[in-house]
């Protein structure tokens, strides 16, 4: 059983085929893996054990009948907490949702209906995806698998911990300003921030609408690839979603391509404020991908230094108005005051006794920066500063055809170490955040240990606006180079998920 | 309700002192078949709460989507409005906490309507034509409906509970608003009431809105403010909320200049704020105080993409339109042969659309206009309603007409079948049968009915006997006492004329 929660999703997805393994088995497998490891990692706040087995058993009899597939039917899948599922609680990691249920599936949820794989459960992440380390989870922060003591990153920790914890093969994330690929970068698997619009946002509970972005996690490019095409494509409930179909991401992933490539360095992201161990790991890929035929040149991005203000207040902004709906009204918590409770009153109490400290923050945040008179210096100013970056993306694909840099500037931190200094924790998505500004797509995947501190360091890897193609075409080679030199995955080398699989 | 408490000038001293200028708000209900942004059914009185889709209760999750016809539909009242039609537009949201909104916010437009910069020519009882100009026409969404249980006002303060309806959320909107129009001097109320009128005709008469006021398809802010005559400066204006009949809105206008002259006289300033009207008193009274400076933290919805038109949309479009109202007038007028003050008289009674489907429907344009002004307008004064409110059909009217041709009733008894098919009895025929209502036109009956009245007044027939012919009425009326009503009187003349052997 142990073999099979060490498969990638392919492997696992031919092994079903076969019919070496059924559904069943396989579903299991990670469910054994949850009850033993979870209890320490925390990556889940419900596992939907009935139903994934009841899924599995479906395919594993649909298989027998002779019934043609989807390729990855049976392979099980964990999903973030902030995607909307029908029959499971969805809570945003957040009190202000506890117990609630929706009763709508999001529009990928249903994708991963149609292709018949069974879903593990909801993954922790920091309450309604405000966050860089899970711990702002209503619910207990999530533990990296490499180091207890240490952050998943976040938003999305728990989908990235479930996944390198082997809980699961592949889950589904958000990124709004990093939350699939910062959490990839520190816990050495690999995440995908699709092109905005690439994937219908519909039942994804919104944080900041024009930034938010469901992708694919996954220990491998290719898995990410297999899931990205599930989950992409037009979707008629999002009017942001792309009418482009997919593309062929998987015969990408499948092909790999970096010879004769262009390369683009940007030269601001790196240097100060990136930890050394990071900055090596980056050289020694950029090394890789040169000998295996890439061209690498440096391009400048000087507005990307403006990215990280901007966000905080496009971003916020968004928020303030996106989560103005949860006020004890129609559904989730409601708490009624003493005395004679005006319904002003039952919102807000409703609203401080709902949200944790960091979502006050951002809505006060946001809310300040829309007001009258202050909307143009902010808002309008941060919009002016988005349209910008788009530029100097524009600008850099001109001379390259992808951009690298490293996922984060640093490691994963202790837990506890940034909660009250927020700055500090804002300052990790610098590098994630311009690729949300402006829309293009980005991959994080594991680009070895730091030195310093033996902890996974994250590639990132940008390419313009409907191009996710190349992401998996470069990742995919880079991803096979690095192996080659660990001589395996990078998830081999972490001591403690070994520790936990032994100790239970 | 309490009557408003306010002094009031009389209406002819207050336009002496002062110079009225007005403003309106029309929000106008599209009749499309579905919601503004979910496929939600936009329905009138169903089960509260039934048609509804996640979207409409601001479910976590969900997108709106733009409804195609409900932009075709704004693009048609622009041009109808004489309006330049915007090539681009965004939607915005405003936001502000109240629960019959169930995002917390409302997706409206703000800085780039659909429609702007038009005017439309109303055409007073006088037959003069004041020209009122439009700053715009926007889309957007309609609220839930709040009805508010327990306390004596009937408002969410004092209120021991609130029901919410939200099949009214999300219901298409178009509003209306006007610039400031000025000069109207003492016309000002009956200028409401026709701009009012004409904004209803036009958006029924182009087929996208029910129209209907008392459903509230069709509502009004009327905004009024005064200035001593020769100042250029506005006065403070006051804002009377949800005038929702053409009589209110013209009792509204008047009432507020009566009221703002009576506060001005005192040398006190007009507080800026909304009115609430109360049919009963024909008064107003304060609502909320508005300042321009009420901060709905506008910014653009990032879950739309924005509006785009072009020409050939929009001259396509432009092409459908139908006839316009006033040359649609024009048009009636010469087809029915009325003279210009009958016609005046149809149109001021609001029945000019009535007199149309009805006379469509298989009736001469003189036998419409006896109905609809006659017998119709008579019970709508009673009932203080629209005549087209009542429920007459047009094809009630052929019916009662045929009935009336053939001899079956007279006028008179036309009435009584008509309150009995107003009452739910039946087709008029059905009604004529169950109430006995049937002129007599056995002559048997008559004739004994004839002997009756000729021998309880011998002198007048002596009379009629000596040539008198005149003196037949008091007869004729003694047999129509007799028969209550239901003998065709010239019949009966007839017969009585026979029987004393006297030549008509």
């Amino acid at each position: 059983m142990t073999d099979l929660i060490h498969l990638s999703a392919d492997a696992l997805a031919q092994k079903l085929a076969a019919k070496e393994v059924s559904a069943v088995e396989a579903t299991q497998a990670c469910l054994d893996r949850i009850g033993a490891v979870d209890g320490a990692i925390n990556a889940f706040l419900h596992v939907n054990t009935d139903e994934a087995l009841l899924v599995a058993a479906e395919v594993d009899k649909a298989r027998a009948d002779g019934d043609t597939l989807h390729p990855l039917a049976g392979v099980p899948i964990a999903v973030k907490d902030l995607i909307v599922t029908k029959g499971q609680p969805t809570t945003a990691g957040s009190r202000i949702l506890e117990g609630w249920q929706s009763p709508y599936d999001a529009t990928v949820v249903k994708k991963l209906r149609a292709a018949r794989m069974p879903i593990l459960g909801k993954t922790n992440l920091d309450e309604f995806a405000m966050g860089s380390s899970t711990e702002h989870s209503a619910f207990g922060p999530t533990r990296n698998p490499w180091d207890l003591d240490r952050i998943p990153g976040g938003s999305g920790g728990g989908s990235a911990a479930a996944v390198a914890a082997f809980e699961a093969p592949l889950a589904l994330g958000t990124d709004t300003g990093g939350s699939i690929r910062q959490p990839g970068a520190v816990t050495g698997t690999v995440g995908v921030k699709p092109t905005y619009g690439g994937v219908s946002r519909y039942g994804a509970i919104a944080m900041a609408s024009s930034l938010d972005q469901i992708g694919p996690v996954s220990r491998t490019v290719l898995d990410s690839a297999l899931l990205h095409e599930v989950i992409g494509g037009h979707d008629p409930h999002d009017s942001t979603s792309l009418t482009d179909p997919v593309g062929a991401l998987v015969e990408a992933a499948r092909m790999g391509q970096v010879e004769g490539m262009r390369i683009g360095v940007i030269e601001e992201l790196q240097g100060e404020g990136y930890q050394a161990g990071v900055l090596t790991r980056f050289h020694e890929s950029l090394d890789l991908l040169r000998s295996a035929g890439a061209e690498i040149v440096e391009v400048s991005c000087p507005n990307f230094r403006y990215a990280l203000e901007a966000y905080y207040l496009i971003m916020p902004s968004e928020a303030s108005s996106n989560l103005a709906k949860y006020d004890g009204v129609r559904f989730g918590l409601r708490v009624v005051p003493d005395g004679a409770p005006t319904i002003e009153r039952v919102m807000g109490a409703t609203r401080a006794a709902g949200f944790g400290d960091e979502v006050k923050r951002r809505i006060i945040l946001g809310t300040y920066a829309l007001s009258a008179g202050y909307y143009d210096a902010y808002y309008g100013s941060a919009q002016k500063v988005r349209t910008l970056i788009q530029r100097d993306f524009a600008a850099a694909f001109e001379q390259a055809d992808v951009l690298i840099s490293p996922t984060a500037p640093t490691t994963a931190f202790k837990l506890g170490e940034k909660l009250d200094d927020p700055l500090a924790m804002y300052l990790n998505d610098v590098a994630t955040i311009p690729a949300n500004m402006a829309g293009v797509p980005g991959l994080s995947l594991p680009g070895g240990l730091a030195d310093e501190d033996g902890l996974p360091v994250g590639i990132q890897l940008l390419a313009p606006a409907r191009q996710d193609a190349r992401l998996y075409r470069v990742g995919a080679v880079l991803e096979a180079l690095l192996e080659e030199t660990w001589g395996g995955p990078l998830l081999a080398k972490a001591p403690a998920i070994l520790k936990i699989a032994g100790g239970k | 309700m309490t009557a408003g408490t306010d002094e009031v000038l009389s209406f002819d001293e207050a336009i002496e002192k002062y110079d009225p200028v007005l403003g309106f708000e029309v929000h106008v209900e599209l009749n499309t078949r579905t919601k503004m942004f979910s496929s939600a059914p936009n329905a009138f009185g169903d089960v509260p709460n039934t048609n509804v889709t996640p979207v409409d209760l601001g479910l976590p999750g969900v997108l709106p989507v733009v409804n195609g016809v409900a932009v075709e539909s704004a693009i048609k009242i622009g041009l109808a409005l004489n309006c330049s039609i915007a090539e681009k537009c965004y939607f915005a949201r405003k936001n502000y906490f109240y629960p019959d909104t169930p995002k917390n916010f409302q997706t409206s437009q703000f800085e780039d309507p659909i429609a702007y910069d038009g005017h439309i020519d109303i055409e007073l009882a006088d037959g003069t034509v004041f020209r009122v100009e439009i700053e715009r026409a926007h889309m957007e969404e309609d609220a839930g409906k709040l009805t508010h249980m327990g306390g004596s006002t009937g408002r969410i303060q004092g209120a021991e509970f609130s029901l919410v309806d939200y099949n009214r959320a999300g219901v298409p909107l178009i509003e209306i608003v006007t610039k400031p129009i000025e000069g109207a001097g003492a016309r000002a109320p009956e200028l409401a009431k026709a701009y009012v009128a004409a904004i209803r005709e036009i958006v029924k008469n182009l087929g996208v809105s029910d129209a209907r006021m008392e459903r509230g398809n069709v509502r009004c802010d009327a905004n009024v403010s005064l200035r001593p005559y020769g100042q250029e400066k506005f006065g403070t204006r006051t804002e009377t909320k949800n005038v929702n009949s053409l009589r209110a809105v013209e009792h509204a206008v008047r009432y507020e200049i009566q009221r703002h002259a009576a506060v001005l006289d005192t040398g006190t300033p007009i507080l800026q704020e909304t009115r609430h009207w109360h049919e009963d008193t024909r008064s107003t009274t304060s609502g909320r105080p508005k300042s321009d400076a009420d901060d709905y933290r506008y910014f653009p919805e990032p879950d739309l993409v924005p509006v785009v038109t072009n020409e050939a949309w929009i001259e396509k479009l432009r092409a459908e339109l139908p006839e316009p109202p006033a040359e649609r007038r024009k048009r009636l007028q010469a087809d029915w042969g009325y003279s210009d003050a009958e016609f005046r008289d149809v149109v001021n009674a609001g029945v000019m659309s009535s007199i149309e489907d009805t006379v469509a429907a298989g009736v001469s344009a003189a036998v419409a206009r006896k109905w609809w002004m006659g017998e119709i307008s008579r019970r709508a004064k009673l009932a203080d309603v629209e005549p087209a409110e009542l429920g007459v059909t047009p094809e009630l009217i052929v019916e009662l007409n045929a009935l009336i041709e053939s001899g079956k009733i007279n006028d008179k008894l036309s009435r009584d079948v008509l309150d009995g098919v107003l009452a739910g009895e039946g087709t008029p025929a059905e009604v004529v049968e169950k109430r006995g209502l049937a002129v007599v036109s056995d002559d048997g009956p008559l004739l004994e009915a004839i002997d009756g009245a000729l021998a309880a007044q011998p002198d007048v027939a002596d009379k009629i006997r000596g040539g008198k012919v005149q003196a037949v009425g008091a007869i004729v009326g003694g047999v129509m006492k007799a028969t209550r009503g239901q003998a065709d009187a010239g019949r009966v003349r007839e017969l009585i004329l026979q029987r004393l052997g006297v030549e008509g």
